[in-house]
């Protein structure tokens, strides 16, 4: 297939992936935020929230002090954040049109009606940029339904060939970049250096952060016991039976660059680079990685994942 | 619909019934259902110029319009004489010129015309075929006068809709489908696909690899080239995805840089190689031209076919016709005054008030006259314009084009309409699917149907006669049942 055919495929799934996953971070944080100040009292929720979706630097040169209804405007209608919901789900439709070919109808669909139904959020309050709380989670519920829309028609109705396995590594390696910055987050920002680990505060954070990622009732059915920071760890990183983990991400990865290396007959960096990863997170355990640092370790994988994205647009996207 | 004598065309007795039963909410229904379904599809169309509406719909009419299949016949017969001919004339004027030196073409209009490619002369194209895909404007005047409105041989668009227009109306009015014995056009990409194939470059000596090439998507007819890529099943390139080394086309592909052997190109000669053309050009491919001269890549449409959709040439058709086939023109020209000629530009200067006046370039509804309709001003601006440069307009009398019905918030009312069937000519021949795009004028005795002027399109339904029909019908039945 073209090049820029698998690129823009590679980048509607990743983008479509990023929507989703800040509609899932404003949701927490507001619930976070939400909370009586016994329970939650350091204020630094929104802050959280920009780190983890990556747009705090950009928030920062543009505002001085860090509100609610500011954060929640950035992160969903700014025009100014690049990486906005509205910005992520106008570049997803931009792609899929220059890809038409490359869709089904079902899934162009399920893009293009997003992008329709975006529209009509125009008008609202929240899109002023006025924090409307009932207009955001009506548009959050939108945008979660859109990727589940975008994923089940892509699952359900494209061929098993090369346009699929791109789209497929998109949005495994923007699901991974965005899981491990969460974790990552929640080590920096999220706990004060005199907050006791385990503490009540340091629970409903960290259960913020597995709802998110829509794994609280998994993270029960798996351990079995309260939220402890190291299962959490555990489950979100190593446990390849939660669909949003390192591992299992990776495992997906690999899955669908052999794939494509079969189908095209030959293997090349991105095969051996994802392997490399994969066997790493296969042999970790979670003692080593609080041992190393969760922040280190954290930290070298955000960057094998974004080196992983660079050698796949290397190797196949001309880039 | 209706004959001059006010009865119902025959071919249109069970629409007209349909009409007359049908309450206008259900119509109206109806509409906003084709709406829906045409902009969740994506069937959109970009006008430049127009910020706001960079992606808007084409208005779309649930009335079918209607043809015979007799009818149909006599005009599918005149479309292939005309688009051989044109054929044969584009081989002779980048060749051996026949026609200019037995005069019957002035000769100055072909070299002093823009669209004229002096780096084709000479060169041999495959087959000898220059219009791959020709879109024939026709309106109809009198009852069964069928004129040529004008030939589109660069890059005709508007088959897509031709297309979409047919799915769309065979979800909403499925019943209509049963009563009628419409002809199915939905073969067209397959035709399309057996054409392109057939004249790729002789040596090629494998399965040829077919491409579209698209300016991108901000073109006003992207929606057109991702579509007919899809229903090819080819890719759809952009320039920047073609590269030319040692005067061969490569597409970028995950799996290195692959050969390309045809290339079905709607970008307009001018933006197509910055090497050979403008050096402007964004969206072209540098080295195109040298690969083309070379022979090892097909353009569809060949480069330099412009010169036969110029309006000028247009009216020397019936010539054209005559030189190359020995025969008369089926299909006939609009009585055209050309203004080069000094009397005739003397009758136009004075009659301009009646005449509708073009330019010999311009496409799409630009830069032309409806006398009748325009102010004294803008006739007078106009007479200007036409003063400075005579042999760059051509002038045609208004025409009574026939109408159709069509659907409005007040009810129905008769509109005028053109109708563009597409021509496709191999090395397997040249055919034609049974219909075409019907454009409808949506003001009130507007004649402009242009999408870029605010028309509109129809479905066009090559009908059996209902008498034939019936009696078709009648015969199977009774074949089934012994």
């Amino acid at each position: 297939m073209l090049s820029r055919t698998a690129d823009n495929l590679f980048w509607l799934a990743r983008y479509v992936e990023r929507a989703d996953f800040l509609a899932r971070v404003i949701d927490a944080t507001q619930r976070l935020s939400a909370l009586p100040t016994t329970y939650v009292s350091t204020g630094t929720e929104w802050e959280s929230a920009l780190e983890s979706s990556g747009a705090a630097e950009g928030f920062r040169a543009k505002y001085e002090t860090i509100e609610a209804a500011r954060v929640v405007d950035y992160l969903t209608f700014s025009a100014d954040n690049p990486s906005s919901i509205r910005n992520c789900l106008e570049f997803a439709r931009a792609n899929a049109r220059s890809v038409r070919t490359a869709l089904t109808h079902e899934t162009w669909e399920a893009i293009n009606g997003a992008w329709i139904e975006l529209k009509r959020f125009e008008g609202t309050n929240l899109a002023k940029g006025h924090y409307d709380r009932e207009e955001l989670s009506i548009f959050l519920d939108f945008v979660k339904k859109t990727s589940l829309d975008y994923d089940g028609t892509a699952y359900r109705t494209m061929l098993r060939n090369d346009a699929y396995w791109f789209s497929r590594l998109g949005l495994y390696i923007e699901r991974a970049d965005n899981t491990a910055r969460i974790l990552d987050v929640k080590y920096h920002v999220l706990l004060p250096e005199d907050e006791e680990v385990g503490g009540s505060l340091d629970y409903f954070q960290w259960a913020g952060i597995l709802r998110a990622v829509s794994a609280l009732t998994a993270y029960h059915w798996v351990y079995r016991e309260t939220i402890k920071p190291w299962r959490i760890a555990d489950l979100l990183i190593l446990k390849k039976e939660m669909p949003r983990s390192l591992i299992s991400c990776y495992d997906n990865i690999c899955h669908f660059l052999d794939q494509i290396s079969s189908a095209y007959g030959h293997n090349g960096a991105a095969q051996r680079q994802a392997h490399l990863v994969m066997e790493r997170l296969s042999k970790a355990t979670t003692k080593e990685i609080f041992q190393m640092g969760l922040h280190e370790f954290i930290t070298a994988f955000v960057e094998d994942n974004s080196l992983l994205g660079q050698t796949i647009s290397e190797q196949y996207l001309f880039n | 619909m209706t004959l001059a004598d006010g009865k119902i065309r025959p071919v249109y007795e069970k629409i007209a019934h349909w009409l007359a039963t049908t309450p206008p909410s259900l119509l109206a229904a109806r509409r906003t259902q084709a709406e829906l379904l045409f902009r969740r599809i994506g069937i959109t169309f970009a006008v430049y110029g127009d910020k706001d509406a960079s992606e808007r719909l084409i208005p779309f009419d649930i009335i079918p319009r209607l043809l015979g299949r007799g009818e149909w016949a006599r005009l599918e017969t005149g479309l292939v004489q005309r688009v051989k001919a044109l054929n044969m004339f584009l081989a002779d004027i980048y060749g051996p010129q026949e026609i200019l030196k037995a005069g019957r073409v002035p000769a100055d209009l072909i070299h002093g015309n823009p669209q004229f490619r002096p780096e084709m002369v000479g060169c041999k194209v495959p087959h000898n075929l220059f219009v791959h895909i020709a879109g024939i404007d026709l309106v109809r005047i009198g009852e069964d006068d069928f004129y040529v409105l004008e030939d589109n041989v660069r890059t005709p668009s508007g088959v897509s809709y031709m297309l979409e227009n047919r799915e769309v109306m065979m979800r909403l009015v499925p019943d209509l489908f049963d009563e009628h014995r419409v002809a199915p056009v939905e073969n067209y990409p397959d035709m399309l696909l057996s054409s392109l194939r057939s004249v790729a470059p002789v040596n090629v000596g494998r399965e040829p690899v077919i491409a579209v090439l698209t300016p991108g998507r901000f073109n006003s007819a992207y929606y057109e080239h991702s579509f007919l890529a899809d229903k090819l099943g080819v890719e759809l390139c952009e320039g920047r995805d073609l590269l030319v080394e040692d005067d061969i086309v490569y597409m970028r592909t995950t799996e290195g840089a692959k050969r390309v052997d045809v290339l079905y190109r709607r970008i307009d000669d001018d933006f197509l190689d910055p090497d050979a053309f403008r050096a402007d050009s964004m969206i072209g491919v540098p080295g195109l031209m040298r690969a083309y001269l070379a022979g090892n890549v097909t353009l569809a449409n060949a480069v330099g076919t412009g010169v036969a959709d110029d309006k000028a040439i247009y009216t020397y058709m019936p010539e054209i016709i005559d030189f190359y086939l020995g025969e008369t023109a089926i299909l006939k020209n609009v009585p055209t005054w050309r203004c080069r000629e000094p009397d005739a530009y003397a009758y136009v200067r004075e009659h301009l008030h009646e005449l509708v006046v073009k330019e010999v370039n311009g496409s799409g509804g630009y830069g032309m006259l409806v006398g009748p309709h325009a102010s004294h001003a803008e006739r007078e601006t106009f007479a200007i314009k036409l003063a400075q440069n005579p042999e760059n307009f051509i002038a045609q009398p208004t025409l009574a084009l026939s109408t159709c019905p069509t659907f409005f918030e007040s009810g129905v009312a008769p509109r005028h309409v053109d109708l563009r069937p597409f021509v496709l000519s191999g090395s397997n021949g040249v055919r034609v699917v049974p219909g075409g795009l019907t454009r409808v004028a949506l003001k009130e005795n507007s004649l402009v149907v242009n999408s870029s002027q605010g028309g509109g399109t129809k479905d066009t339904w090559i009908i059996e006669e209902t008498a034939a029909a019936l009696g078709t019908r009648g015969q199977m039945q009774s074949q089934s049942q012994s």
